[in-house]
Formats: structure tokens, sequence, C-alpha cells
């Protein structure tokens, strides 16, 4: 096998043009394959850890009538927060969320809003709240930088606020911007207002009462009341997942496609070098190769093209792909309305077991494709094969 | 010389498959063939020289008839057994000299030693041997498409006798070089036959080589006609 090892090498090398061209275009493959696989990867673990710092943290606690899908149930999705976390509350570590529907008018129009409340304690989530002002004439609230452009809101700018308390009574009252914050997380932005929790407690007259409840990943193993349910991460994150696994799925195919143009270059090289190469195979039979030695050859000159191609791919992908994961790739602004946490710049992640993964697939593609033409030479009868008289 | 038969052929016949049914390459051959030997299996195109030649190489089979080489009869060897014997008993000479184009002189003469598994210093002495008879030491690292047709083909002289077969099968091996080439390895395998008791059988139709041989196998339509010693 060593004798095989250093006989493919040499012959790999001797071919000149035709192997490079080969290799050339192999490692364009590894290198877009893992680049793609690396992008979505530092997607996912990006918006994922976002999602968590902005509005998941440990897990949630709903009540038991609340839907996020569902803005009706928000009518009866409140109840008491228990008592046995009061001083986790105080002490910001778990964050209650008191969510309802409410109407703004900016510059003139109606807008449909989700109106949330938060401890301005909070220390759970991202979320800025302590720069709410208690006791404060007009109501403040804070707003994402999405829903402040899309409605043409300006940091201290009073609007009108439009509500429905627990009793079904509607309610106005004006309230004032004082602060605008960014965030990669749409779901805590687009067509969301946040105001502090026990004004929002107030203005629906449900005192002490939250929609959900954040929890701290400490904290997660709790057990509040039978009203509550909990929802831990795995199911919180499932939209991303999905999402993520749909796009790796379409990534799959720009895989084949070039896998494809790879494999089709390297076929088309055995079959046309087992052509030219008769008289050559012939004398490796007569000179005392097995047929199996000679079919192994071939198939090994064939797959080490994709180690070839592995070697070029490293020599000018990992600096290429290296400052890219410390730079990130830009993002188009327009991403925003894609309802998941989108930054705009991306790190790709490029884990070793992405890279070994690509490595073993081509190599095992690579292989394959190699070793079905050479099948050819155990059936060329070694006195035509020195002629070269097969066709 | 010690006149031992290294091959020993009885009622050889040789079909190919044609589309109207089959074509006799040989026919009732009888030979019997020493060590030491420098013959030459002499005829025109078509006769059934070089399939004769081929079936003594074991690259080919028997359709009728016992060829015996070296004690291996080469009608029951299975590919693999051929091959193995082929590695370690046979050289070959070809007409178009059949080196590999990406090696080197050095390599191309060393590669029957890899497949025999010699060790580095074995293998450099050997080759570096056989270059040096054949008068190569200055083409070592050339490759074959930097040599001439005559270089060419005392590398494939190299390459055949580098294992110091017992026998060297040589097809045709002047049909590419001019007289002056021609002579040069003729002589070269004479001082190899002479030194080394290697048999050489040639298949040719070439006066150089037949003007050299010590017995003379005439081949016509697949027969044998006629076989005679001569003392050169």
């Amino acid at each position: 096998m060593n004798l095989l090892f250093k006989l493919a090498i040499k012959n790999l090398i001797g071919a000149g043009l035709r192997t490079w061209l080969n290799v050339i275009v192999l490692s364009f493959s590894f290198l877009i394959i893992i680049w793609h696989k690396g992008l979505l990867d530092g997607w996912d673990r990006q918006a994922k850890n976002e999602t968590i710092k902005w509005e998941i943290g440990g897990g949630q606690y709903w009540h038991s009538s609340y839907d996020p899908y569902d803005p009706f149930s928000l009518t009866e999705a409140h109840a008491k927060i228990p008592s046995s976390l009061d001083t986790l509350v105080s002490a910001g570590k778990i964050a209650p969320i008191l969510i309802t529907q409410g109407t703004i008018y900016p510059r003139g129009r109606i807008q449909s809003i989700l109106i949330k409340g938060i401890y301005q304690d909070q220390k759970l989530l991202k979320i800025p709240s302590s720069v709410f002002i208690k006791n404060s004439e007009d109501i403040p609230a804070i707003i994402g930088k999405n829903t402040a452009t899309d409605n043409g809101i300006k940091e201290g700018d009073l609007i009108t606020l439009r509500w429905r308390d627990s009793h079904g009574t509607f309610d106005a009252n004006n309230i004032k911007i004082i602060g605008i914050f960014n965030t990669d997380v749409p779901t805590v932005d687009m067509g969301q207002i946040w105001v502090p929790l026990e004004r929002l407690q107030k203005m629906m007259d449900m005192p002490g009462e939250a929609t959900i409840i954040v929890m701290d990943k400490e904290q997660k193993g709790k057990i509040l009341p039978g009203e509550w349910k909990f929802m831990n991460n795995e199911v919180l994150l499932k939209s991303i997942t999905d999402l993520i696994k749909m796009k790796s799925v379409s990534g799959y195919v720009l895989y084949i496609i070039l896998l494809s143009l790879a494999m089709l270059a390297i076929f088309d090289t055995q079959v046309l070098s087992i052509f030219r190469r008769q008289k050559e195979i012939g004398t490796y039979i007569a000179l005392g190769m097995t047929r199996k030695q000679v079919v192994g050859l071939f198939t090994i000159e064939g797959s080490f093209n994709s180690v070839l191609a592995g070697i070029l791919a490293a020599l000018y992908g990992i600096p290429m792909l290296a400052l890219q994961a410390s730079h990130g790739l830009s993002i188009p602004g327009g991403s925003k309305g894609f309802g998941l946490a989108v930054a705009d710049r991306i790190y790709p992640v490029y884990s070793l077991e992405l890279v070994i993964t690509t490595i073993l697939l081509i190599l095992l593609t690579t292989t394959i494709v190699s070793y079905l033409p050479s099948r050819k030479i155990a059936r060329m009868k070694p006195t035509d094969a020195l002629r070269g008289k097969i066709q | 010389m010690e006149n031992t038969t290294l091959i020993s052929i009885e009622g050889l016949r040789k079909d190919f498959p044609t589309s109207g049914g089959k074509f006799t390459a040989l026919n009732g051959i009888d030979l019997q063939i020493g060590r030491a030997e420098f013959t030459g299996i002499v005829g025109p195109s078509g006769s059934g020289k070089t399939t004769l030649l081929n079936i003594i190489g074991s690259l080919d089979s028997p359709s009728e008839g016992r060829v015996v080489v070296l004690g291996q009869s080469i009608g029951d060897m299975n590919v693999k057994q051929a091959a193995l014997f082929r590695r370690s008993k046979l050289g070959f000479i070809f007409q178009s000299y059949n080196l590999l184009p990406v090696y080197t002189v050095f390599e191309n003469v060393e590669f029957p030693l890899l497949l025999l598994k010699y060790d580095d210093n074995q293998r450099r002495k050997m080759v570096m041997d056989s270059l040096e008879w054949l008068g190569l030491t200055d083409k070592v690292k050339s490759k074959p498409s930097q040599l001439s047709g005559g270089e060419c083909q005392r590398v494939a002289i190299a390459r055949s006798m580098v294992k110091k077969p017992e026998i060297v099968l040589a097809d045709e091996p002047t049909a590419n070089l001019d007289a002056a080439n021609s002579h040069k390895i003729l002589k070269a395998m004479v001082q190899l036959n002479h030194e080394f008791g290697t048999t050489f059988i040639f298949a040719t139709h070439d006066d150089k080589v037949i003007g050299y041989l010590k017995r003379k196998i005439s081949l016509v339509d697949g027969k044998v006609t006629t076989d005679e010693f001569r003392n050169i």
C-alpha cells in the first residue's frame, strides 16, 4: 500500500496541469462548503445567543392561557407573580413581563402595538429597562430602533397610547419615548413598546401580575404553581433552529452542485487517464503488479486529488476564513424583516467537526468516483493494454 | 554451458475469437528452450511470434496444450499467480520501450525492485549496477522524454535485467532503432547473456537481431517451420 501511495503521488505530480486543474476546482468546493456551513453555524450561534440575552434568558414560565401567536389570548393570559419569587425579582435575577395589546398614534397614523411591562431593576435581559424614571407624569417608554424608524419616532417624542384594561375599559395617555435601543433580536423590537411593569400593572388594573416570567438559567428548575408552564430554551429557540435547518437544506443543494462539478472533473480525468495510459497499465501488469494493485493505484491517484485540494484550500482558505471569522460578514439592512435575529455582521464559526466532516465527505466521494472508472482495468487483457488497443 | 530446460511447450494452440468464428494464431507448437539460450522466434508479421512470447511471459494463456516455464504451468495459473510469477522470474523488453513517462531513469529501473520489496540500499546498488552495465550512469535523473530511442531501449534493458531474472522476453526490441543503436543494445544483451547466464528470447523479423541469435526458431502461420542452432 505504501508503494501505491508513493507511485500515486509521483504520477499525480507528473501529470502536471491536469492534476492542478482538478485540485483547484476541488479546493474551491472545499472552501465554499466550509465557508457556507460556517456562516450558517455562526448565524445560528449568534441568533441563539442574542435571543437568550434579549428575550428568553434561561427559559420562561408562560401563563397557561398565553399563546404568542394569538393576541386575543392576552386578555386571559395573566396571573399573580408567585410570592416565592419575590426575593429573586427584587434581586433582578428573574424578569416578569406583562403583555397586552394597545394602539399608538405616531404622526397621525394608527399603529397596533404590543405593550410589554418589565421591571426597571431587572438585570437578566439586555432590555435597557434601567432608563425608566419612576413617578414620571408621562408614561416612560423605550422602543427598538426598527420600530422607531418604521414609525418616525424619536427620543423625547410624546405619543398617544390607547389600551383596554382588565375590565374591558378603553383608556389613553401620553407616553414619552425616553430611549431607543438597538438590538439584533426583532422579537423584542418590531411592533413593541416597553414600559415599567408597575406602571403597566396599574394601567391594566392587574397589580402584581405578569404574562410570562423569564428565568435565570440557575433558577429554571424552580417549580411554579399549575397556572404557569415552563418553556425551555429548546422550545423557545425552535423557530431559529428550524430556519437554520431549512437554510442548511438549501445549502446542501449548493454542496451537491459544487461536489458534482468537482467529481465530474475527476471522473472525466480518470476515464481519460485510463484510456490514454493503457500502455502504462499494460507495463505495470507485465512488470508484475497485480490488477488489484493497478486498480488501487489509479483509485489512490484520483482520491489524492482531494488530499492535494485540502492542502491547497488550507493554504489560501485558512487566512481568508480566519479573516472573515474575526471581522464578520456584513449583512444588508433589509434582512431585519426576516423576523429572526440577524446581526449587522455575522461571524462565521468554523468548527473542527465541520472541517473534518467536509474533508471526509469529499475524500470519500472522490475515492468512489475514482474507483468506478478504474474497475475497467481489472477487465483489461494485458496484451491488448500493452499495444494500446482497448477502445 | 549447462543446458537445463527452462521452457517446455507441448501441443500449444492459441485461438482468438473473431466475428466470423475464430482465428488460430498458434497451432501445434512443440519446443524446449534451455538455460542461457539466446533464442529468436523469427517470422513475418502475423506469424504468431508475439502471441508465443506473450504465452511464455504468462501475459496470455494457451487455448490447448501445455506450456511450462520454470516449472510453472502457464495455463494453470490465475491472474494473481501469473503477476507474481512475472514479478519474480521474468524480464520484459518491448518494441516501444514502455518506460513509465513521469519517472526518471533511476526510478524506471528501480520499479521492479520496489515490487519485490528490496530495501533502499539494496535497490540503489542494484539499480546503479544495472545502469553501469548499460552505460547510463550519466542519465540517472533524466526523464524518458529527454532520452534518445537507443537510450530508452537501454533503460528498458536495464529495467528488465535489474532483478537478474532467469528469462528475458524481448518483443521486437530494435524495431524503433537505427542500425548503430540496434547493434549497441544487442551487444549489451549478448554480454549480459554471457555474464549472467540469462536466457533471452526474442520475437523479431529484424536481420540485425537474427545475426546475433544462437538459435533461430522460424514461425509461419502459427507453426514452427525450422529450428536451427547456430555457432556464433
